[in-house]
């Protein structure tokens, strides 16, 4: 067991990679989403800035720094100025909980590859999720136009109801592995069927929960085919319609990272995290579990972008009464028959 | 090792907190926040006997207050919002009349 | 130590957010504060050692209850309060009468003979809850489930808009 001020001081160095690693994430994201919408469209994407536009997240970096952060005077200011910082906080939270690896041991100090392990490790990545709605809502009402604060409201709206198919989603989950804490849900999926299909909870029979939680989590960060709040055909720009420079790119930084964290959630809890092939010098070991989470994180921020290329968006209506006439049920009925046939295995 | 009485004390605050704004504040929908305040500070003190007595009943106790205060936030938002609708006005002193 | 520390910290925490609820005008603020103070009391509840307790007080409390309050706070614009004669006489009477309150009770529970409790004192994950409330618990757990229903029923019932007579065509 480490001591108190040991303790403190790995946590802050993970607190610090995990933030860089998140952020330089975020800035690929985009550029990735440029790069694979245009390729969809059949045009380029960002080439000129550096080979193949890799740098290009850096010059938008630049100009969002030196845009002139305009602050309109009818605007609720002290809200107006916190709404894009809580929503990029609740953001970045929930990566606390996210475990990448197994415990490793640097320079004699064992810790595992997360920064915390609590074992309610899932229910506070749903509360952090909960407490996101906070930013959007704040910024629409604060923004003092009416675009803002419809975009706003159905955005909060919208976020609040598919808060609960997703929520019940993972409770299917949750009852297999029987435990809340993330690491112990990536544990209870290792292991093959017959020696070469791995024992992942898509596999387990959560194959309807894997689908209702993608289809929640989409509709959760506001992406197509459920963006109807931020589409610039719609309402302008939402709830972000006032905002410009560095807040915006507080809430554009907020939606991405949200999406990673999504990503990070969906790999975790029904593709078995980081289990794969090990092979190789203990260094190599130590370092592919990363390489396995990465490649099945890299895989679904790949299919939001894909189906951000092809899908048309749902109209606000249609919207609310797929997430409240199809998922919940659907999700309802998805636990029930988990709960049954883990009750009738046992 | 913090005694008991330090986080009754901490409830007791915020019950009283929650009657205070009960009583002066005007606006209704202040004074339901006022209510769920004070059942915040009773959730304290049910916990903190839970853990002195060890008794996870205070724990489910808990659980159920905060479905019952959703379930009222709820209800009583909803008659707010009727009171609007009518009224024009969210202050309690000009909802003074039975029939308009 | 670090115990008293953590519990005073948030407890400080809780109390300002308590008192800013009360000394702000415009709702939203008073609305802000109060899930500033739910959030420092999940982490009391986490000093306790009741974790279900404390997730499900961010999630359902400060997550959902205090966003519907956001909400309706929102769509009635509702303003800044005014000052009438009824809320002077309440300020002048109420808050002296409820320090005096404060202070009677504070003295008797710190005279009172009540043990220390230790950091994470409540046992057992979140399964025991879950045990408890379906078996020991199961008819309230039923029943406020009723109760959400009928809430729900019942607040779709009072906000929906007048219908607007159809026309015969």
């Amino acid at each position: 067991m480490l001591s108190v001020e040991t303790f403190l001081l790995v946590s802050i160095v993970k607190i610090a990679i995990a933030i860089g690693v998140l952020l330089t994430a975020v800035a690929y994201t985009v550029w990735l989403e440029r790069k694979v919408v245009g390729h969809i469209q059949n045009r380029w994407g960002p080439t000129r800035v550096g080979p193949f536009g890799l740098l290009q997240p850096l010059a938008d970096g630049l100009k969002f720094i030196f845009k002139e952060d305009l602050t309109p005077p009818h605007v609720y200011k002290p809200l107006y100025i916190a709404a894009p910082m809580l929503a990029l906080t609740f953001a970045l939270t929930s990566i606390a909980v996210i475990p990448v690896g197994n415990w490793v041991n640097v320079a004699g100090i064992n810790t595992p590859l997360q920064i915390t392990d609590v074992n309610i490790g899932l229910l506070i990545i749903l509360g952090v999720t909960s407490l996101g709605v906070y930013g959007v809502a704040l910024a629409g009402w604060s923004s003092n136009s009416k675009y803002s604060l419809l975009g706003g409201l159905r955005a909060s709206a919208q976020m609040v109801s598919y808060e609960i198919a997703l929520g019940l989603s993972l409770v299917g989950v949750l009852i297999m592995a029987g435990s809340f804490s993330l690491r112990d849900i990536v544990q209870a999926q290792s292991g093959t069927f017959w020696g070469f299909i791995p024992r992942w909870n898509i596999f387990q029979g959560q194959i309807v929960a894997f689908f209702i939680y993608l289809m929640a989590a989409y509709a959760e960060t506001n992406r197509v085919p459920f963006d109807l709040p931020e589409a610039e055909t719609e309402l302008v720009a939402g709830y972000h319609t006032e905002y410009s420079a560095m807040k915006f790119a507080m809430f554009f930084m907020a939606e991405y990272a949200n999406m990673i964290t999504v990503a990070c959630l969906a790999s975790l809890l029904f593709l078995g995290g980081w289990s794969g092939p090990l092979f190789g010098p203990p260094i190599l070991q130590a370092v592919l579990p990363l390489f396995w989470f990465g490649l099945r994180v890299f895989a679904f921020l790949f299919l939001y972008i894909w189906v951000r290329g092809t899908l048309p968006r749902f109209r606000y209506d249609q919207l609310m009464s797929f997430g409240w006439k199809f998922l919940l049920p659907l999700a309802i009925a998805n636990l029930v028959v988990t709960a049954l046939i883990v009750a009738l295995k046992a | 090792m913090v005694p008991l009485s330090y986080y009754l004390i901490l409830g007791g605050i915020l019950f009283a907190c929650g009657v205070t704004g009960f009583l002066i504040k005007r606006n209704i929908i202040t004074i339901f926040m006022c209510i769920e305040l004070m059942l915040n500070g009773v959730n304290l003190t049910f916990v903190a006997f839970a853990a002195q007595w060890q008794a996870l009943a205070g724990q489910v106790f808990v659980f159920f207050v905060m479905v019952v205060a959703a379930a009222e936030a709820a209800v009583g938002l909803a008659i707010i919002i009727a009171v609007y609708r009518t009224r024009e006005t969210l202050n309690v002193d000009l909802v003074n009349l039975l029939k308009l | 130590m670090l115990h008293l520390i953590l519990f005073s910290l948030f407890g400080v925490v809780c109390v300002a957010g308590a008192i800013n609820l009360l000394v702000q005008t415009h709702p939203i603020n008073s609305a802000l504060s109060l899930v500033v103070v739910m959030g420092a009391l999940a982490v009391e509840f986490l000093l306790l050692g009741a974790e279900f307790v404390a997730a499900i007080q961010v999630i359902v409390y400060a997550g959902a209850v205090m966003v519907l309050f956001v909400f309706v706070i929102m769509l009635l614009n509702a303003g800044i309060e005014e000052r009438t004669n009824g809320s002077r006489v309440a300020l002048r009477l109420g808050i002296p009468g409820l320090l005096i309150g404060s202070v009677l009770i504070a003295w008797v529970l710190t005279h009172a003979n009540t043990h220390s409790v230790n950091v994470g004192a409540l046992p057992g994950p979140p399964k025991t809850i879950g045990w408890l409330l379906f078996h020991d618990y199961l008819l309230p757990f039923e029943i406020t489930s009723v109760l959400v229903l009928i809430a729900i029923m019942g607040a779709v019932v009072l906000a929906a808009r007048p219908e607007s007579p159809r026309k015969e065509s």
